[in-house]
């Protein structure tokens, strides 16, 4: 089968975010770049898919050149190819980046099978960009996936609800939104990263779109970090413990 | 007019409806509009009395559509705003609300805006929405011609008006086969037991510090009524915990009474999936982790003498599940 999955490069943010002067972007002077978990996850599973079906993972990404880094990861983890749609320094919203999609996803050479987005993305959290390339190319769509099987030519795909999972069968060929705990992404071998430098990526230039949700200013939210009321240095604290359960009427 | 996209079971309207309907409402106020909903599914017209009582006017019930199939709806949701003329469209922040917009948002041509948790309603729609789960703020201008929005989950305080019953609908939209592809096969009945994260009032939480070995944690969360048992990505990671459990970015989002993270150093990440709850009481051996900085109350002592400790004191003073 034939699997196309979209990854977006995004900054490594485990630390304390810090804003650029003008408040419009992350400062990424000391960030290194990754794509988002769920993403992780949408490359794995289209690569274990085609260890069981057979075929191709081609691994997608809109943005800068520079993102063909995260490109040349996700082959390391076991796509067979990567295009770099080329945004440049333009800002590409969801309906612009979904339409840019869409059209790579029409001019390729190749039939998709299946399309793999991650649920939202880590940065901007849109949630949206992954059902929009399914109605731009009049394809079903199930979204928050946890657990994905393949069978000919029907996917079944479970969502986590309180409680249980909500069961989706659709016909191929669909696009399948993940989210984190979908699978284990490997860690690619040294081996994988030398050979992924080599592997072949398709570049093209598409036309930015102006979005209506325009970017005014981010901001860092204060937090409370007054330290907290230590209530003991040993399981004597116990009762003290005991004490606020009881105070919170929650025993 | 503002129109909300609301979810309900059999014993009403859901959490997180109740907190979309509470930021509509201020948008409908600030824009001297009136307020509407929209449900789905059997007994859609059964919610007109908490919505009303929720300041919702009219409630369109969509009762034909018996299955839950998100194009269908986002298509029922896009007839239903051109059909009365609406400036918003708001929904619930969560898989359904943000699926079933996301494909309306796309029909109409237009961005929906997610995660959204304030309004400010002139030319434009100025608002206030989450970015990295809420770890970065952004403040953004929506000028569409139809505004669209999700209301991030629990960052909105839902409130009641003591209005009537809102004035009940009925609305039939006009589907095509297509907008039916994708439709709610069945649902599948979890196997693990006990209260579900994103339900219980206390969360006992473990992370790196416990070693692999939750039964204390466990013990605990048994002797407490309407507790779960959650993990920290890095538990997760170690194959200790399903992922299910896991807390944090990618994870679940909790909002209980008061959080008890145990062993953990309180990443980021961790604290998006947490910042709902109301209290913090962190156990952990390190008095610098970031964790006791966030938490209201802190022990610093090893986890797998601590928990036990608690559940005895519980036992002794006739706490029990």
């Amino acid at each position: 089968m034939e699997i196309l999955t979209a990854i977006k490069r995004v900054p490594e943010t485990g630390a304390k975010v810090s804003l650029t002067d003008d408040n419009l972007d992350i400062d990424t002077t000391s960030l290194g770049f990754t794509f988002s978990p769920h993403e992780e996850c949408a490359v794995e599973e289209g690569v274990q898919l085609v260890e069981e079906h057979g075929g191709n993972v081609t691994v997608l990404t809109l943005g800068e050149e520079e993102a063909t880094e995260q490109l040349r990861s996700a082959i390391a983890m076991g796509a067979d190819d990567g295009i770099l749609l080329d945004g440049g320094d333009a800002e590409w919203g969801p309906a612009g980046t979904a339409e840019a999609i869409a059209e790579a996803v029409e001019e390729s050479d190749t039939e998709f099978d299946l399309l793999l987005f991650g649920n939202e993305s880590a940065d901007a959290a849109n949630h949206q960009v992954g059902v929009r390339v399914a109605e731009e190319l009049g394809l079903p769509c199930v979204t928050g996936i946890k657990d994905l099987d393949v069978d000919g030519g029907t996917a079944t795909a479970k969502r986590e609800i309180p409680g249980g999972s909500e069961v989706y069968e659709v016909d191929l060929p669909a696009v399948i939104t993940v989210k984190e705990g979908l699978n284990e992404p490997r860690y690619p071998s040294m081996r994988a990263k030398m050979q992924a430098r080599k592997a072949s990526v398709a570049q093209s230039e598409p036309d930015p779109r102006e979005d209506d949700l325009e970017l005014v200013e981010l901001e860092v939210p204060e937090t409370d970090d007054s330290p907290a009321e230590i209530l003991g240095e040993s399981p004597e604290a116990a009762e003290d413990v005991v004490d606020v359960l009881e105070e919170l009427e929650v025993v | 007019m503002v129109l909300t996209l609301v979810e309900h079971d059999e014993e009403g309207l859901d959490d997180v409806s109740l907190q979309a309907l509470a930021l509509a409402r201020d948008v409908a106020d600030q824009a001297g509009e009136p307020l509407e909903a929209i449900a789905f599914g059997a007994g859609a017209e059964d919610v007109a009395g908490e919505a009303g009582d929720h300041g919702v006017e009219t409630l369109h019930a969509v009762d034909s559509l018996e299955e839950y199939a998100p194009e269908a709806y986002g298509r029922a949701v896009v007839q239903c705003a051109e059909e009365v003329g609406t400036e918003a469209v708001i929904a619930p922040g969560t898989d359904r609300g943000a699926e079933k917009l996301a494909h309306a948002a796309s029909k109409l041509d237009v961005t929906m805006a997610a995660e959204v948790t304030d309004v400010e309603v002139g030319d434009s729609y100025e608002l206030t929405r989450q970015r990295w789960g809420g770890t970065l703020i952004e403040h953004s201008r929506l000028t569409a011609e139809t505004n669209l929005l999700t209301v991030a989950a629990n960052e909105v305080s839902a409130s009641a008006t003591g209005g009537d019953a809102a004035a009940v609908e009925a609305f039939a939209p006009d589907l095509a086969d297509g907008d039916l592809r994708v439709q709610l096969t069945s649902v599948e009945e979890s196997d693990v037991e006990g209260v579900p994260l994103g339900e219980a009032r206390v969360v006992v939480s473990g992370g790196r510090g416990t070693d692999g070995d939750f039964s204390e944690l466990e013990a605990l969360v048994e002797r407490v009524p309407n507790a779960a048992l959650g993990s920290s990505r890095a538990a997760v990671n170690e194959g200790w915990r399903p992922h299910d459990d896991q807390i944090g970015q990618t994870g679940a989002k909790i909002a209980p009474e008061i959080y008890i993270p145990a062993g953990i150093s309180g990443a980021v990440q961790h604290m998006v999936g947490c910042k709902g709850a109301e209290n913090i009481l962190a156990i952990n051996t390190d008095p610098e982790a970031a964790i006791i900085q966030k938490a209201d109350w802190a022990v610093i002592a090893d986890l797998h003498e601590v928990a036990p400790a608690i559940a005895e004191e519980l036992e002794a003073r006739g706490h029990s599940e």
